[in-house]
């Protein structure tokens, strides 16, 4: 059983932590940016609707964030209690982005405490809105500076290994390494995606359930834009990642390409499966299309799994992965463009119910993005934890109980999924829309 | 100054930032609870409420600080109590989670049932008896190296009575703490009731106090030696802190300058948690690990002062803006301001 080994049930806590904390995570880092942009809105349009988004969203937001939070907290921890070699390693050189992130967190903590209980405090509702902007900013330096940790882990650099000892460390080289600017940026602007799309699926869900709400329709309309923006801005420093890992990771990217042959002009392989010789079945095939996102040539030669030891190639399973992940990126790319083409022409489709449902459906595909986008990262770094430069089976705890702890938290975090859910629904359904819409209105009269 | 006496004393100092803040939010819903089951819940859960809804996050990065930057400045802590502490820190967790998040979901979301009110209670004495078990183990005796590799007894945790004596002393001073804390901050809602009955809860709990920490030093004389030693030496830093004891328990049995007594109250902690860790020098974990062999490289030392100053400088003016706009704010601490 996977309970006895130590390192297997570590990396499989691991799994289970990171997935379940990146929900909220992504949540944390993308949502801030929505309350914002609804609440300038709000103001400068002096509407309502918007400033009520902004209110619900924020609403909402607390409940993930406590969430996030804690499974943060937990992951901290369990970062040290699971991988104690490898902290030990790497407190030493890549403490600094760690410690950072504590600050970015502090000032996100204090200011959202802030803001929350300062609606209403102020005449000038832009003294409000100013509250936000820590709140949005120490979100996303939290995601910039965990994942410039992640890189490290990627690709590390910043300081010199002599006779098995670490010598030379400079942490700020540690900090901006190989895969730290398409790492971050794509990170970033796939949380402000999830974020939009996450928010869309909600108004559509809303309008297809009978609610014809000028409210929901200005919400979905708000979104999808930001939506598509950000969709695209996820494919093209996707397609950077590419590029960065076909320089620096090569066997990552031909793991996830079932890439086995060194050759140039190679073709982008989507789905299939593989038979016994390692070959590719039922595959569709893109011509040239690696080799593009590799290096941006038609012709450029794509390293293969032909250049790596065995025991160094990474899982092949991280293919569908990728696939996911790219195919859900083109899809939502798709699905945005038509609907703010569509609205601007005005054409049907975009009020029909098939095409809402398929707005619903873009959060959680969205989200799933998100969590294959993780998998091949991590799992497509195996086996080092550290690449290069230490294992994953060198750097796990020797403690016998690791498999206990497993299952104690994969019970903690499905209360918590299903608490998450119930609260939500609970903190929505007692204060309608239109009921709040009327009492901010009736509010506004007595102020003015 | 070397930089592993400031790392380790600015990492002590938001430890006890964090035992402060955690004591009054753990003992608060605990006397909740408390409330609840003897029918007196309406008296203290708005005061209670009122407190914590907007800090119990803030409070939370106290202790991420504390168990991040131990990392950052002895990354050999890491090895040590990262491998040892596996089972008693994931249970810590757990509890933790529970509690941070039912909170929330209570706060912000709607009122949820008693039996979940009596959890959070629960939840708020054994997260200080978990941590506190950290400190009975850091100072030695219940860890060996087997193959180079730490090994915790659990036998010997369970059965000694200094890690049980810790765990009370743990759970009285939250009591205590937050008792007399919330008497000050009812005051100051004008609450006479809630005030009322904190400040019998602040004397109940006043005693029980003294009687544990004094028993610690007691066992601590045959636990391990060195350390009572050190102690010792520093009796005028203890002497202090019991004087200042003498002061807070006065002023809230004569119902007098609640604030000055939280303050007071403040610094008898200070003294006794200072004065510990001083004893305790140069242990990080006796007798494997001092501050100066765990200690990290000297240019990682000083990245993580520089960026504790900044952080600092930051961090000061936000918190002014949340005791003033929120936690000290009229309008706020009376209930009058709506939340979101
Ligand atoms: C909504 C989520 C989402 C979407 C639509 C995409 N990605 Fe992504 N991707 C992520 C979410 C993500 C991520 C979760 O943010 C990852 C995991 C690790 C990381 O750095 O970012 C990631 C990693 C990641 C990596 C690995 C980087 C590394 O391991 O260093 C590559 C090569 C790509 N992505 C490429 C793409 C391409 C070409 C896309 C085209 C549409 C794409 N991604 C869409
Ligand atoms: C300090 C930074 C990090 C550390 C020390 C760390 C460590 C690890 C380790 C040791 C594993 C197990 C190795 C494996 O099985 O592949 C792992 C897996 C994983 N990590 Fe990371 N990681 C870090 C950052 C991140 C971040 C920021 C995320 C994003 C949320 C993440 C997501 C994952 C996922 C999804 C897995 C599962 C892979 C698997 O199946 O094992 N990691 N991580
Ligand atoms: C190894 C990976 C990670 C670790 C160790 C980690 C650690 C933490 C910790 C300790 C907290 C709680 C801080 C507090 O007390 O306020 C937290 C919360 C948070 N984390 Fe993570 N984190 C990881 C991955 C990520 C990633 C990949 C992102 C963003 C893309 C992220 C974004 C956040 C945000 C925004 C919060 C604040 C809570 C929220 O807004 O939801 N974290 N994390």
């Amino acid at each position: 059983m996977f309970f006895d080994d130590p390192v297997l049930s570590s990396r499989l806590l691991t799994l289970l932590t990171l997935s379940f904390h990146i929900i909220y995570a992504t949540i944390g880092v993308g949502v801030p940016l929505m309350i914002m942009i609804a609440q300038w809105i709000g103001i400068k349009k002096n509407d309502d609707h918007y400033i009520l988004m902004a209110r619900r969203w924020a609403r909402g937001f607390v409940v993930t964030v406590a969430v996030g939070v804690v499974t943060g907290t937990a992951m901290g921890l369990q970062l040290s209690l699971l991988w104690p070699n490898f902290m030990e390693l790497a407190g030493n050189i890549i403490a600094l982005p760690l410690f950072m992130e504590v600050f970015a967190f502090f000032f996100e903590a204090i200011f959202l405490g802030i803001y929350v209980y300062t609606w209403d405090r102020f005449e000038d509702q832009r003294k409000h809105f100013l509250l936000l902007i820590p709140v949005a900013l120490g979100a996303a330096a939290s995601a910039l500076f965990i994942t410039i940790v992640n890189s490290f882990m990627n690709s590390p650099e910043g300081f010199d290994i002599i006779n098995g000892q670490l010598a030379n460390a400079n942490p700020i080289a540690a900090m901006f390494t190989a895969s730290m600017p398409t790492k971050v940026s794509h990170v970033i602007a796939t949380a402000f995606m999830t974020a939009a799309f996450m928010l869309a699926s909600i108004a559509a869900f809303k309008l297809i359930k009978g609610s014809n709400h000028v409210y929901h329709k200005k919400a979905l309309h708000l979104t999808m834009k930001i939506g598509l923006v950000f969709s695209i801005a996820a494919a093209l420093i996707g397609d950077f990642s590419g590029k960065y890992l076909a320089e620096h990771q090569p066997e990552k990217l031909a793991a996830a390409e079932w890439h086995f042959v060194t050759e140039e002009g190679a073709p982008l392989l989507l789905y299939g499966i593989l038979d016994e010789n390692n070959e590719a079945q039922y595959a569709i095939k893109i011509p040239l299309a690696l080799s593009i996102l590799a290096h941006g040539l038609p012709n450029a030669e794509v390293t293969g799994l032909d250049q790596f030891p065995k025991e160094e190639i990474p899982p092949l399973i991280i293919h569908y992965f990728f696939d996911v992940m790219v195919t859900i990126g083109g899809l939502m790319i798709l699905l945005a463009l038509a609907y703010v083409i569509g609205t601007k022409r005005g054409w049907n489709f975009v009020k029909a119910k098939w095409y809402r449902w398929l707005i619903v459906l873009s959060g959680p595909l969205s989200f799933l993005a998100i969590e294959a986008g993780w998998w091949m990262a991590e799992v497509g770094r195996q086996p080092w934890i550290l690449r290069g430069i230490m294992t994953v089976e060198e750097a796990a705890t020797t403690s016998d109980h690791v498999g206990l702890m497993f299952v104690l938290f994969a019970i903690l975090y499905l209360i918590l999924g299903i608490g998450t859910v119930v609260v939500l629904r609970r903190i929505f359904k007692n204060s309608p829309v239109e009921r709040e819409l009327e009492q901010l209105s009736s509010q506004g009269g007595e102020r003015q | 100054m070397n930089l592993e006496i400031l790392g380790i004393s600015v990492l002590w100092t938001f430890l006890f930032g964090y035992v402060l803040l955690g004591a009054i939010d753990f003992g608060a819903g605990f006397f909740n609870a408390y409330g609840i089951l003897t029918g007196k819940q309406r008296i203290l859960s708005k005061v209670i409420q009122r407190y914590l809804s907007p800090v119990w996050e803030v409070t939370n990065v106290f202790f991420v600080f504390f168990f991040v930057g131990i990392v950052g400045f002895f990354p050999k802590s890491a090895f040590y109590y990262g491998t040892i502490l596996l089972v008693p820190a994931s249970i810590a967790i757990i509890l933790m989670v529970i509690r941070g998040s039912y909170y929330a979901f209570e706060a912000y979301g709607t009122k949820g049932h008693k039996g979940y009110a009596f959890m959070y209670g629960i939840s708020g004495i054994l997260i200080p008896a978990s941590l506190a078990i950290v400190l009975a183990i850091a100072q030695g005796g219940f860890v060996s190296m087997v193959d180079g590799k730490p090994v915790l007894d659990y036998w010997e945790l369970f059965t000694n009575p200094l890690p049980w004596s810790v765990v009370v002393l743990a759970i009285v001073a939250v009591l205590y703490i937050s008792a007399v804390f919330l008497t000050w901050y009812a005051n100051k809602a004008g609450d006479n009731a809630a005030s009322e009955l904190m400040r019998k809860y602040a004397l109940v709990w006043a005693l029980p106090l003294i009687i544990a920490a004094g028993g610690i030093i007691y066992e601590l004389s045959f636990h391990n030696e060195k350390l009572f030693d050190q102690i010792l030496d520093l009796w005028w830093m203890f002497g202090i802190s019991a004087l200042l004891w003498v002061g807070t328990v006065w002023l809230i049995w004569n119902r007098k300058k609640y604030g000055l007594a939280v303050w007071l109250l403040v610094g008898q902690f200070a003294f006794a948690f200072y004065a510990y860790g001083i004893s305790h020098y140069p242990y990080l974990l006796y007798p494997y690990l001092t501050i100066h062999e765990g200690f990290t490289n000297p240019a990682m030392a000083q990245a993580l002062v520089v960026v504790f100053i900044l952080g600092f400088v930051l961090l000061v003016p936000s918190i002014y803006l949340l005791l003033k706009l929120i936690l000290f704010d009229k309008n706020y601490i009376k209930g009058k301001t709506e939340k979101l």
